[in-house]
Order: structure tokens, then sequence, then C-alpha cells
């Protein structure tokens, strides 16, 4: 179960900062208070509501300046390191996600973080690589794999340490339509608790539940149906 | 693009040998370098180094085209050693920068990043008295090793945008966007490993 208690997000706005520390501060999302308990949650909103920033605040990667995040109890800020064992996060670019040269190398760093001895970490890494269908691909580099197949890659590398939830943020935009249905798929398809930042509405219309973040707040919070209205009316209006 | 020194399937004797000895081999090189003066003892371990990447069947077109933008750097610095004292320290200048890229690029390719964590985080052990966890020395290490590759790239594709739009020869509309482009990459490398708990 995640929770979010009156979490707020602030950053330095270098704009400001001629005019004084005390104008500094501007807030980028919050306070954002709610329970996420649903299998599978959308986030929508528009470019820079502050959807991503709430989807780094659930594995910790940003942390709050105000109100606190829990995971299963565990607080972002104090338990960081445990929190990210609970939490997987998948980023838009699998470019910026994996580091090692091949597939099999970036899952078996994965899995050098769980304590696997050394002689298992190759089966194990190649097993991951076979679950989302890239065994063939194990031992090429990451830069003969397509946009897909990195994506992919990146989905094998956090799910190998089987985290009880999986946060995307904005996993398939990069994605053509191929890639995109073969990765909507697999997530579908998880055990995990999936969050889902997304601009696609078809993969949002099959959630339980829709978050539509604009302008650093949650403007709706409930079923899909309702949600994506909500939305599709917010963005009808030009942008400033 | 070419990706110099990463990791390939191959079973040459440098594919088979120790991690260790190959790190070990890397750092003597690298001491060599710096202890040794004079164009032609920098020429003899450019000449060790290429016989390394022969002996680990390192594609050598390929090869060539990843050593580019190392070439290109290496040349500038080479070309203001010659005006500033001559042939001699140019051609030593630019024969160590390639020697040591060249070196790391065959231990790197020869050695599966895995391997080189677990060999790296060995030798790091003895730092866990003063605090420093082994295993992040090691991946800083692999990754600083990794890094050469993924500048390389960069430089390469930012050169393409700047031929694209027929301003290749000013170095500043590809260095700037090249600098910017790799701390770019570095700090979103050092999101991605936070986001997986490998730095916790």
């Amino acid at each position: 179960m995640i929770e979010l208690d009156g979490a707020v997000v602030t950053a330095y706005s270098p704009g400001e900062a001629r005019r004084g520390a005390a104008e500094r501060v501007v807030t980028l999302l919050g306070p954002v208070t709610a329970t996420l308990t649903e299998r599978r949650i959308a986030v929508v909103g528009a470019n820079g509501s502050g959807k991503s920033t709430l989807a780094r605040l659930l594995n910790g990667l940003t942390l709050p300046a105000a109100g606190a995040v829990r995971v299963d109890g565990l607080d972002t800020a104090r338990d960081g390191a445990a929190v990210r064992r609970r939490v997987g996060f998948l980023f838009t670019d699998p470019d910026a996600q994996v580091v090692m040269p091949t597939g099999v190398e970036d899952v078996a760093l994965s899995l050098r973080r769980l304590g696997v001895p050394a002689r298992e970490r190759d089966a194990r890494a190649r097993e991951a690589l076979a679950r989302v269908g890239l065994a063939s691909r194990a031992d090429l580099p990451v830069r003969a794999l397509s946009g897909g197949q990195r994506q992919l890659l990146a989905l094998a590398a956090v799910l190998a340490t089987e985290p009880a939830v999986l946060v995307c943020d904005e996993p398939t935009t990069l994605l053509d339509l191929r890639w995109r249905r073969v990765v909507d798929t697999l997530l579908a398809d998880l055990p995990q608790q999936v969050v889902q930042v997304t601009h696609d509405l078809d993969a949002a219309a099959r959630a339980d539940r829709v978050l539509v973040v604009d302008g650093g707040r949650v403007v709706h919070d409930g079923r899909p149906g309702p949600a994506l209205d909500a939305y599709r009316s917010l963005m009808a209006v030009e942008p400033a | 693009m070419t990706l110099l020194g990463a990791h390939r399937t191959a079973r040459t004797p440098l594919d088979q040998a120790p991690v260790g000895a190959k790190l070990a081999g890397l750092a003597l090189l690298g001491v060599a370098v710096v202890a040794t003066r004079g164009a032609p003892a920098s020429l003899a371990l450019l000449g060790l180094a290429v016989a390394a990447a022969v002996v680990a069947a390192l594609p050598p077109r390929a090869t060539l085209r990843g050593l580019l933008p190392v070439l290109v750097t290496a040349l500038l610095a080479g070309a203001y050693q010659a005006w500033a004292r001559g042939s001699g320290p140019a051609v030593e200048v630019v024969a160590d920068l390639l020697t040591l890229v060249l070196g790391a690029a065959v231990v790197t390719a020869t050695t599966p990043a895995d391997r080189l964590l677990d060999a790296l985080a060995a030798a790091a052990r003895p730092l866990r008295r003063l605090g420093v966890p082994p295993d992040l020395v090691a991946l800083a290490v692999a990754l600083v090793l990794r890094s050469v590759p993924e500048i390389a790239r960069t430089v390469h594709e930012v050169r393409d945008a700047a031929r694209a739009r027929g301003v290749e020869r000013d170095p500043r509309v590809w260095l700037t966007p090249a600098v910017l482009r790799v701390v770019g990459r570095a700090r979103d490398l050092g999101e991605a490993l936070a986001a997986r708990g490998i730095v916790d």
C-alpha cells in the first residue's frame, strides 16, 4: 500500500534567485494526499503538470519537502533503501536506465544488489530476459537492440529484483504501436501493483483508478471513465 | 556507431585470462605510460597495446572508428605540444593517449561487466575498513571504463548533427553540446542507479 500524506515537492527557481532567498522556492507538486491500494493505477496530465514528479515520489527518487510518502509503512525519506527494494521504477527512455553494455550484464547488475551469488547471477539474468522475450538477445550490445527491445530489457532489469510495486513513467511514449502493445501486455499480466504515468488514454482506461494531475495538483481521482472525461475537458483548453 | 570496448562473446586467450591479471596489466601499462619518457618508449607501449588488441581479436575497422574521437583529441593535444615543445613530446602525447584508451578497450572488450565488478570489488575490499563500500568503488571504476565508448558515441552523434547543419568546422558548435550531453548522461546514470537501488 502506498500512502501520500500531504506530500509537497519544491524546487529552487533560478529566475527568482536574484530577488532573495525567501522567494527562491517554488512548489512543483502538492500537497497530495492519497492512499493507493488498487492493482492498476494510471496517472495522466499535461506535460509539466507534475505527474512524473508524483511517480518519482513513490520510490524515493524525489523526496517530499513537506508531508510524507510511505510504502507498506516505510517512509521514503527515512527508509529509502528498503522502499527501493519494494518499488521498481521504469523510466521513459531505456537509455537512461540501462547502464551495462549487454542485456545479461545489465540484469546481472540488478541481481548484485540482492546478494545473488556470482555463479547464479548469469542464469537468473537470462531467465529474467527470457520472461520478457529477450532470451536470444541476452549477449547483444544494448546499442544493437531496437527501442522496444531496450525498454523490455529495462523492464527485465527491474523485475529481476521482484519488486512488490512497479512505477512506470511513460514507458511506451517512445515506442511504436507494435512495441507499445508488447509492453502494455507485459505490464497488464504482472502480478505486481503497477502505477503508470501515461499519455495513452487507452492504457489509462484499463486501470482500476486514474489520478489526473494539473498544475502540480491532483485535480481528479477516481474511476477511469469520469477521470478521463475530466482530463479531456482540461486538455480542451488552449495551453497558456 | 562503433562500440569501442563493449564486451563481445569470444574465446581468445585474453577472454580466458583472469580478470585480476588483466586489470593488473592495465595498471602496469598506465604506470609505464606515465613513468617512461621519450617518443620511442611511448611508441613501443602503443605497439604493445595494438598487439593486445590483435590477440583479443578486436574488429580493426570498428576499433579504429571507435578510436577516432580520441585520435582527434590526441592530435589536437599533440599539435599544441609540437608548437610548444617540439615533435618528440607531440608524438609521446598522442601515443600515450591512444595506448591508454586502447588498453582499457581491450580489458573491457574481453571481460564481462559482472566479472569485472567482482574483481574490482575484491580488490577494493580493504577500503571497507575506511568506511568505503567496495561494491560502490567497483561500480564507479567499471562505469568509468565503460564510459569511454559512451563518450565517443556522444561526440560522434553531436558532430554528425553539426555536419548536417554544415557547421562541423567550428569546434565550439559540437564541443559545447557534447560536454553538456556527457554531463547530462552522467546525471541520468546516477539517477538510474539510485532508482534501481544500486547505490543504496
